[in-house]
């Protein structure tokens, strides 16, 4: 049983430096890193101190208004430092590995003969809980809350990103006990989005849903809007697909490994590649000489939704791309590479630039430049051609920028991450943050709505 | 351009904070800016961003301008020239390069008194409030002259620039948060303020006035009305024949006769120095639609409200403004340059997909309604866009409200 869903409104956007289809192996880093910032609005409560060892699955840190909810360390090791910013804020936990990746373990029944209670607090206990995300807010999913369904996309359509059915192609066992799990937990509510004829159309104990077309049709909002859109009051959680296998592999073998496979990319990468990695591990290990530039701007995450790093930070939680591209922090004369040249080198979804004359298999190579300065909002209808939501982007935004709860509300607010506005901000003549307004929105109707 | 480049960098430190023309900066940033895509890398959200920005979108306006400008300094040099009685009747093609000449010295002049006036005031304000030239003025500063009639004194441009650009837009707080249209508010406070000069048969070609006033003779016979303002004369002196009170139809009969469907499409009409050509105008809304800078919702919609009052009119007929055939409507007066460039302007149309068609539709109706039923302003089409203008965040409520509502409607099933 399944139905198909044509996403029309939205945006490819066509980057040069697409991972190659093979798998590397390195070893593991030195030290790895949890950090509190991954995980929006979190106060965390720290269980370990400095110098104490850990194990792979040793819960490191709790959410302090949730103390159920638990972060575990990816690695075994001792804590090398925590790491504080101004007002003693908690910014990273630093572990130095001890390269033998000993692992907690934890006592799994079979998953048919696990209650919704038991499945929440081996979830729970596990630490791999901070995965599942819930709408609205785009947080940490509160396990107290009973959600209207739980979605997962087994594919990811934005720019440079991995291609989940490559990675897992040898892991569809894994998936489907993390799929079955899941249905434990949410009985016959497991929401599974994949491109037509893809391997995770197979699965079972899941609702089947086809989506075709462009980005962000692959994106978790989206999906959810289309398949069963969000009210107020209802709560939906999200997981990323790597991490059902790692629940599968939990109920395989009782350890949570902290393993994941991320894709490498971008114009500034010598070998674009995929590889298997430990979480949080450090970029550099993935970057060394691999690097073609030297003005180079790494990011954790892809091009539209992940967060700006140094080469030798770590990657972020959530993340299963590393992506470098040039930095655009150069002058550009106006009639060459500047606002009124001829724009071939552009990725452009308006016709103000010939990116619509080009082939679609011209790959483009972009820099961080904004291309232009901030204005007020003067063009309208351009955010709507790619945004495929039932909501009015640029009123939503508006409301957001001017801290108009009910105008929030009544927009649609409870419907949307940031992540979702990311193509709305490529695309806008204001050069507004919008992903960043609308993170703005979500805090404020956190603390006056939730 | 490497030269340009390290002067600029030599230059930057004595604009910036604390630098010797720290007051100057936005001037400095105007000029950089200009010549150089400034090297603003993103901070936060997408990092990555479209090649478009406003002065992309607002040089295409520009551009899209550019054949009204060039027809408009034309047909200006033409009826200039008409006026003496030596070229009474040359022919609309012949002496081209004179006409063009001399349309040239008249325009221009009003378009620098446009940009001078507009942009002084613009940095005035930005100096003020610390921030470079925003690129809406751009436009507006084009638009105001292609409004304008060919004798208008260059101190009434001036002094619309002024007013428009100050109460229209800046008080407001600039570029995008003006709530009429800035070309439109020039126009309509010359219409107002200073009528005779803006309306009437002495205005629309330069140096008529004059001649009226010194030497009557020489213009003797001579119309010097736009297509709209002569319309009503048809009816009275130029359509009697041996004293009889004539049919309306006649005198639409006579009037399209004199002013052929071809020359109003084509603009060889006397009018404002930009408007008279709907052909240029076409022209223009090519690029904007193709480019996708002005809606074509809005502009279809627009001709279309004007053609389906145009026809409700005529079924009720009676004067030459009554019977009028709907098409010629299109075809005079400001009717297809408001459509394209006025109502398009995004800051004041409606920003909802469907309020742009019914915003468009309203503003075509009105037009044509306030240009035929209300003999005192013969060209309708501004006030009827500045009218839309006010009406168009009551038209996005109830889209926005629509939208609302069907997620209201939602969440009352689940």
């Amino acid at each position: 049983m399944s139905n198909t869903i044509s996403i029309r409104k939205g945006l490819n956007i066509r980057l040069v430096g697409e991972s190659t289809k093979e798998i590397k192996d390195i070893p593991v880093s030195n030290t790895v890193c949890l950090s509190p910032l991954d995980f929006h609005g979190l106060i965390p409560k720290m269980l370990v101190k400095e110098g104490e060892s850990v194990q792979v699955g040793d819960a490191v840190f709790q959410d302090k208004k949730n103390e159920k909810i638990k972060f575990v360390s990816p690695t075994s090791g001792t804590i090398k430092q925590i790491v504080r910013a101004e007002k003693r804020k908690i910014v990273q936990i630093i572990i130095e590995s001890d390269s033998k990746h000993s692992c907690k373990k934890f006592n799994v029944k079979k998953i048919a003969d696990t209650s919704r209670e038991e499945m929440l607090n081996i979830l729970l206990e596990s630490g791999i809980w901070p995965s599942f995300k819930q709408r609205p807010l785009d947080i940490v999913a509160d396990p107290s809350n009973e959600p209207k369904g739980i979605f997962i996309s087994s594919f990811d359509s934005s720019p440079l990103a991995p291609d989940y059915s490559f990675i897992l192609r040898d892991k569809m066992e894994q998936v489907q006990m993390g799929l079955n799990a899941l249905n434990q937990l949410a009985k016959g509510k497991v929401h599974l989005s994949s491109r037509k004829n893809s391997d995770f159309t197979k699965m079972q104990n899941v609702i089947h849903h086809n989506i075709d077309g462009v980005h962000p049709a692959g994106n978790i909002g989206t999906q959810i809007h289309h398949i069963d859109p969000m009210n107020k009051g209802e709560f939906a959680w999200s997981i990323n697909i790597q991490d059902v296998a790692a629940i599968g592999r939990l109920f395989e073998t009782g350890v949570l490994d902290g393993k994941k496979c991320i894709a490498v990319g971008g114009s500034e990468i010598k070998n674009p590649a995929y590889y298997n990695i430990h979480c949080g591990s450090l970029m550099s290990d993935l970057l060394k000489d691999n690097v073609a530039g030297e003005n180079v701007r790494y990011i954790s995450g892809n091009v539209l939704t992940g967060d700006q790093k140094n080469a030798d930070d770590y990657i972020g939680f959530y993340h299963n791309q590393i992506t470098a591209i040039p930095e655009g922090n150069e002058y550009k004369f106006f009639l060459t590479k500047g606002w009124l040249g001829l724009g071939f080198d552009k990725f452009s979804n308006s016709r103000l630039f010939p990116t619509f004359l080009l082939p679609k298999s011209k790959k483009f190579t972009l820099d961080t430049n904004t291309n232009g300065e901030e204005r007020a909002f003067v063009v309208t209808g351009e955010l709507e051609k790619v945004f495929p939501f039932d909501i009015l982007p640029m009123h939503l935004t508006k409301a957001a920028i001017t801290n108009d709860i009910d105008g929030m509300e009544n927009l649609g607010i409870y419907e949307v991450a940031p992540e979702d506005f990311a193509l709305c901000e490529y695309v806008c003549t204001t050069k507004i943050n919008i992903q960043d307004k609308i993170r703005q929105g979500l805090d404020l109707i956190a603390s006056e709505c939730m | 351009m490497k030269f340009l480049e390290k002067y600029l960098h030599k230059m930057e430190p004595h604009f910036i904070k604390g630098g010797k023309y720290e007051k100057w900066n936005p001037l400095f940033e105007t000029m950089a800016t200009f010549a150089f895509t400034p090297k603003l890398v993103t901070n936060k959200g997408s990092h990555i961003r479209d090649g478009v920005d406003l002065k992309r979108t607002m040089m295409t306006v520009i551009l899209a301008l550019i054949p009204c400008l060039i027809f408009g300094i034309y047909n200006t040099g033409h009826w200039e020239m008409a006026v003496s009685e030596a070229n009474r009747n040359l022919p609309y093609f012949d002496a081209m390069g004179a006409k063009f000449l001399t349309g040239l010295g008249i325009v221009m002049p009003v378009v620098i008194v446009s940009y001078g006036v507009g942009l002084g005031i613009e940095f005035l304000f930005g100096m003020i409030r610390g921030h470079s030239l925003h690129e809406g003025f751009l436009v507006s500063g084009m638009l105001i002259p292609l409004t304008m009639p060919a004798d208008v004194p260059l101190w009434m441009v001036g002094l619309a620039t002024a007013f428009a650009v100050i109460i229209g837009k800046e008080i407001f707080g600039g570029t995008g948060m003006n709530v009429v249209n800035i070309a439109l508010t020039a126009r309509a406070f010359l219409f107002f303020a200073y009528p005779t000069s803006m309306s009437g048969d002495k205005v629309w070609m330069s140096g008529l006035g004059d001649k009226m006033a010194t030497n009557p003779e020489s213009v003797d016979g001579f119309s010097g009305a736009t297509a709209l303002g002569d319309l009503a004369s048809f009816m009275s002196d130029k359509a009697t024949v041996a004293g009889e009170v004539v049919q309306s139809n006649v005198a639409v009969q006579n009037f399209t006769g004199e002013y052929t469907a071809w020359e109003s499409f084509m603009g060889m009409i006397p009018g404002s120095i930009g408007e008279t050509s709907t052909m240029a105008c076409l022209i223009g809304a090519l690029v904007l639609v193709f480019t996708g800078v002005g809606s074509l919702r809005i502009i279809l919609s627009f001709f279309a409200g004007g053609f389906i009052m145009g026809l409700l009119l005529n079924v009720i007929g009676g004067n030459p403004y009554l019977d009028l055939p709907a098409y010629y409507h299109l075809i005079i007066g400001g009717f297809a340059f408001g459509a394209i460039f006025m109502a398009t302007d995004p800051v004041t149309a409606s920003q909802t997909a469907t309020g742009k068609i019914i915003y468009g539709f309203l503003g075509g109706f009105l037009a044509i309604m306030i240009r035929v039923l209300n003999p005192a302003y013969p060209e309708g089409v501004f006030l009827a866009i500045l009218f839309m203008n006010i009406m168009a965040p009551i038209i996005d409520h109830y889209i926005v409200q629509g939208n609302i509502n069907r997620r209201l409607k939602r969440l009352k099933t689940v």
